[in-house]
């Protein structure tokens, strides 16, 4: 029973990862029908910045966890405005094959300067070591992890759906013309709306670094099962996409303790059986 | 919203006259190969890619399904006929059947489960369940994991045609290209390519003239599901091994670009694209990770500026359905 | 007085008669260098094997000798399908004799097969799987370093001797993790240890600590790593943050590289125990070829031990060669050449070929030192036993390769 709590425990923490960027995609799609295939190049580069700050400028975890996805958003809204909106009137599928494309040139590039093996990322000294809870010794840091990245993901749902700012988004998702014609500048927005789904994957990609290696490819693979869970909880609402994100890492857990050898396909299986019970996906809304 | 490929031009005797004519001129040309000291197995698994970026390409082109996913027939039917061919010492047409009925079933399987969805959904669906397939091999015991298949014995076609043989391996590479690509090109102009047309189109109004369009997706899927499989089957005995390689998510993006270099949707254009990938990869294997990168660039190249593909523009210049 | 002379000119008789059987051999020599240049095992083989396999040519001295050696490179991907095409072409094509390298067992089967069909020769120092030696064996191939019976037979018995008898594993669910848990667990019980239990966990995880904690509830005093590349970096990386080697148990990695070590820092890998055969800093004979390496490396890193393999194993192939007077360009008769003379080289030391074309030399259990051990980059490991040649590859009596007689 105690490793069974354990297990739940740790299965929240990939479940933060996978909201964050499970997140980032609805942000994105939201607002630009786009499903944007380079997210998990991007989460890799969240963490490769956190890693260039350290050992080139010297700057540290706290610091890199604000600029390091300020500074991929900004990169991200450059592909936005040089690329993506080209593509606005054509078929949804241009935006996944640009998007594939991007991803192939960003960790292409990535691998042949770094190599694939990784490079080593430490964890901050106030976040080092862990507590005992009597049932598990858990890694302050990964508590950390679940903490912080609930909190990113309940902000950015406030931002969104309560504040003044996510109601002008979500008009010009549903009409941009009529939200044009108030005076909305619809393109900026559309720019800043993926500016800040990238830099969730960036900020995923940060929290990450200290517990996998920095790896060229960390995101390629992680970015399919985020397809999952996407297709799972449908990309209609904020909140299912966060709620979604956090429920598969802990089956996800769960099923690391019952049955290992299945840990990595029971999302996709889990994807399958919604897709035959519920096809438009757990929260609706999806075509 | 625009659909993927919006500037077909309607089937008419001289479109498909124009089809026949280039088929003969490719026929002729891939026929006198083995005379012309080009290196043979080069072109055949270009020949093998190119049935696979075909059968891809009937789906995208003809019914305006993306599939993500395609790697998984072409890995599934290799796998199914290396393993009838090691293991069980099968014949290497009963291997090339066990092979391609395998991918046949996956499509029933998987078919039922992604035409739920449309649009970029079915993308994600098909990479998803090709990323689950990946995971089942990988540690499946008959695959051999990471190891793969290995020297698979080429054995003798219906008993008579030595396939160790590589000219002779050639031509029954090439016929069993041609036969595939026919087949493609039949169903195109067949009455059920029509429907599979008019449902990519507009899809509410074929529900409202009575198709059933669930069922026509479906089949669509099926069969091109089929025939990447014949392809990964044919390719078992290029290549004589079976890996992982085959079955991955980086294979699936390959042959979406091969396709999309060509031109979606043009008949001759997955062929094309699948030569150029292909030699791009045979004479760039020396940048090893930058192959990665150029074929990235392709892919962004194409999608802003070069939608056609080179075989679209071709046809689209000349007025000519290619 | 007279015996002398008649000696003297049968000897020159001899040295005539070879000199003019020569004269009509080939003195040409195609190497290729097929390897990962750019992925997961670029650090341990890449750029670096192409040079250990240059410095073979320079200090061999064929080139005054009027041989004619060319070397070529390519990177397979780590992908078996392109590796078979690679080589396909670089035998009916390019004319390459030989294969350097070919690291990743299921690039170096795909290779083996290849070798085989077409008479050519690999002498394979990079692939893991010890197949290749003996299901798979072929008069084509010999493999050079390491193996994976070697690493967990050797693993095993010396970490048991040291007191490490109790063991956890953590396993990559596929053919070549179990393999790797099989063979270690016989030999840690015929040491007298036991095994307490075993997680498979799936290939390529990001996130062991599930995995870890199981391991750590068991209370052995090893956890052993039965996966590999990635995985066991990973592993190593989260045991560290779960406290395992703190807590007072021992990773051993049952498939890891001083590249990974070097990856990783010592920080993170310090405690780790694994086997290799190579180490830069294990005598004189190693630290003079690693400086002479290392000087020439883009990155100034010291050899590893698939490196120092290309080398060694071309300078005994350069040997069978003289010995042969020419190249034959005949895999298998250079290959059998190769078995019959004992090896020797400053890298392995002295060793033999066996008849299933495994190559016989010591194996060295190491620990990765603590940072306030180490003295400088690449001071890497302590030498905590060695186990020889005879004892640590799989014995031939328990060998299924057809090649060897019993």
């Amino acid at each position: 029973m105690q490793a069974l709590y354990a297990q739940l425990l740790v299965g929240l923490i990939n479940g933060s990862f996978y909201a964050l960027l499970s997140l980032g995609l609805a942000v994105i799609f939201g607002m630009l029908n786009i499903i944007n295939f380079a997210h998990g190049a991007l989460y890799m580069m969240g963490a490769f910045c956190a890693y260039f700050l350290l050992n080139i400028a010297g700057i540290g975890y706290w610091p890199a966890l604000i600029i390091a996805p300020i500074a991929v958003g900004i990169f991200g809204m450059i592909l936005e405005r040089t690329m993506l909106q080209w593509l606005s009137g054509l078929d949804h599928l241009y935006g996944l094959l640009l998007t594939f494309g991007l991803a192939l040139i960003i960790q292409g590039i990535f691998q042949n300067y770094f190599g694939s093996s990784g490079l080593p990322y430490a964890i901050p000294d106030e976040l080092k070591g862990g507590m005992n809870l009597g049932f598990m010794f858990l890694p302050i840091y990964r508590g950390w992890v679940v903490v912080f990245s609930l909190i990113v993901c309940l902000l950015t749902w406030y931002l969104i759906e309560r504040t003044r700012l996510g109601a002008n988004l979500r008009a010009a998702t549903e009409n941009p013309t009529l939200v044009r014609a108030f005076g909305i500048n619809v393109p900026r927005m559309i720019t800043l709306t993926y500016g800040l789904g990238v830099g969730l994957a960036a900020l995923a990609g940060v929290l990450s670094a200290p517990i996998n290696q920095v790896r060229p490819l960390m995101g390629a693979d992680l970015i399919i099962v985020v397809f999952a869970v996407v297709v799972i909880g449908g990309m209609g609402s904020i909140m299912g996409s966060i709620i979604t994100g956090f429920a598969l890492g802990v089956i996800e857990g769960l099923t690391k303790y019952f049955y290992p050898e299945a840990s990595n396909t029971v999302v996709f299986v889990l994807m399958v059986l919604v897709l035959l019970v519920k096809p438009s996906g757990l929260t609706g809304r999806a075509t | 919203m625009a659909a993927i490929t919006d500037d077909s031009i309607p089937v008419t005797p001289s479109a498909i006259r124009d089809e026949l004519i280039a088929f003969g001129i490719m026929t002729a040309l891939l026929a006198i190969v083995p005379l012309t000291g080009i290196y043979p197995f080069f072109v055949m698994q270009a020949l093998c890619f190119a049935l696979l970026a075909c059968a891809f390409n009937l789906l995208i082109g003809y019914g305006g399904l993306l599939s993500f996913g395609h790697a998984m027939f072409l890995g599934t039917a290799g796998y199914f006929t290396a393993h009838a061919l090691k293991v069980w010492g099968f014949t290497p047409e009963l291997g090339i059947l066990v092979g391609t009925a395998g991918a046949a079933g996956l499509g029933v399987i998987t078919g039922v489960v992604a035409i739920r969805r449309q649009g970029i959904y079915f993308a994600m669906i098909t990479l998803a369940l090709s990323q689950l397939l990946y995971f089942i091999y990988l540690q499946a015991p008959f695959t051999h994991g990471e190891d793969g298949i290995q020297g698979i014995p080429q054995g003798y076609l219906f008993g008579v045609f030595n396939l160790a043989n590589s000219t002779v391996l050639y031509y029954v590479i090439l016929a069993g290209f041609l036969f595939g690509f026919l087949l493609i090109f039949r169903t195109i102009n067949s009455p059920f390519g029509e429907v599979l047309k008019s449902i990519r189109e507009n899809e509410q109004r074929a529900i409202s003239l009575g198709y059933k369009t669930d069922h026509y997706k479906l089949l669509a899927y099926i069969l091109s599901g089929t025939l990447a499989g014949f392809a990964g089957s044919l390719k078992v005995f290029v290549a004589q091994n079976a890996s992982l390689t085959d079955v991955h998510w980086t294979m699936s993006g390959e042959i979406v670009l091969m396709t999309l270099v060509g031109g979606l949707g043009t008949v001759f254009g997955p062929v094309v694209g699948a030569f150029v990938i292909i030699a791009m990869q045979q004479y760039l294997a020396g940048f090893g990770q930058w192959v990665t990168v150029i074929q990235g660039v392709i892919f962004v190249v194409c999608v802003l500026t070069f939608r056609r593909g080179v075989i679209g523009e071709i046809a689209h210049y000349f007025r000519r359905s290619l | 007085m007279k015996n002398r002379i008649s000696a003297l000119l049968l000897g020159t008789a001899l040295a005539f008669a070879a000199s003019s059987g020569s004269f009509a051999q080939d003195k040409t020599v195609k190497i290729g260098v097929l390897t990962d240049n750019s992925g997961l095992y670029s650090d341990l083989g890449g750029a670096g094997s192409t040079l250990a396999a240059q410095m073979a040519v320079e200090d061999s001295g064929f080139a005054a000798k009027g041989w004619k050696i060319d070397i070529i490179s390519a990177d397979h991907q780590n992908k078996p399908d392109i590796a078979t095409n690679i080589g396909r072409q670089w035998i009916d094509v390019e004319k390459v004799d030989v294969f350097m390298d070919v690291l990743n067992s299921g690039v170096g089967l795909a290779v083996n097969n290849l070798v085989k069909e077409k008479n050519s020769i690999m002498i394979n120092t990079g692939a893991a799987s010890s197949d290749l030696t003996n299901a798979q064996c072929t008069p084509n191939t010999i493999h050079w370093v390491y193996d994976t019976y070697m690493l967990a037979n050797s693993t095993g018995q010396a970490l048991v001797k040291a007191g490490g008898d109790t063991w956890y594993f953590l396993t990559a669910d596929y053919a070549f993790g179990a393999a790797l848990e099989r063979d270690t667990t016989a030999v840690v019980t015929k040491s007298g240890g036991k095994v307490l239990g075993t997680v498979k966990h799936p290939l390529n995880s990001s996130d062991f600590s599930s995995f870890l904690l199981q391991a750590q509830a068991s209370k052995a005093k090893i956890v052993g790593m039965a996966n590999a590349g990635g995985d066991t970096t990973n592993t190593i990386k989260q045991a560290s943050e779960f406290g395992i080697v703190k807590g007072g148990q021992k990773l051993a990695g049952l498939l890891l590289f001083i590249t990974d070590v070097h990856a990783l820092g010592l920080n993170v890998a310090q405690g780790l125990s694994f086997t290799e055969t190579f180490y830069w800093d294990l005598n004189d004979g190693t630290r003079a070829f690693s400086k002479r390496f290392s000087g020439r490396m883009k990155n100034k890193a010291q050899p590893s031990m698939v490196q120092a393999g290309v080398y060694s194993g071309l300078m005994h192939y350069f040997k069978a060669l003289e010995a042969m007077g020419g190249n034959p360009h005949d895999g298998a008769k250079v290959v059998a050449k190769m078995k019959e003379m004992p090896t020797d080289d400053p890298l392995f030391g002295k060793g033999t070929i066996r008849a299933d074309g495994r190559k016989i030399h010591p194996a060295y259990l190491f620990e990765v030192k603590k940072p306030e051990e180490s003295k400088g980059p690449w001071d890497y490991y302590k030498l905590i036993g060695t186990t020889p040649g005879e004892l640590a590859f799989r014995p031939l009596s328990e060998s299924t390769c057809p090649l060897v007689k019993k």
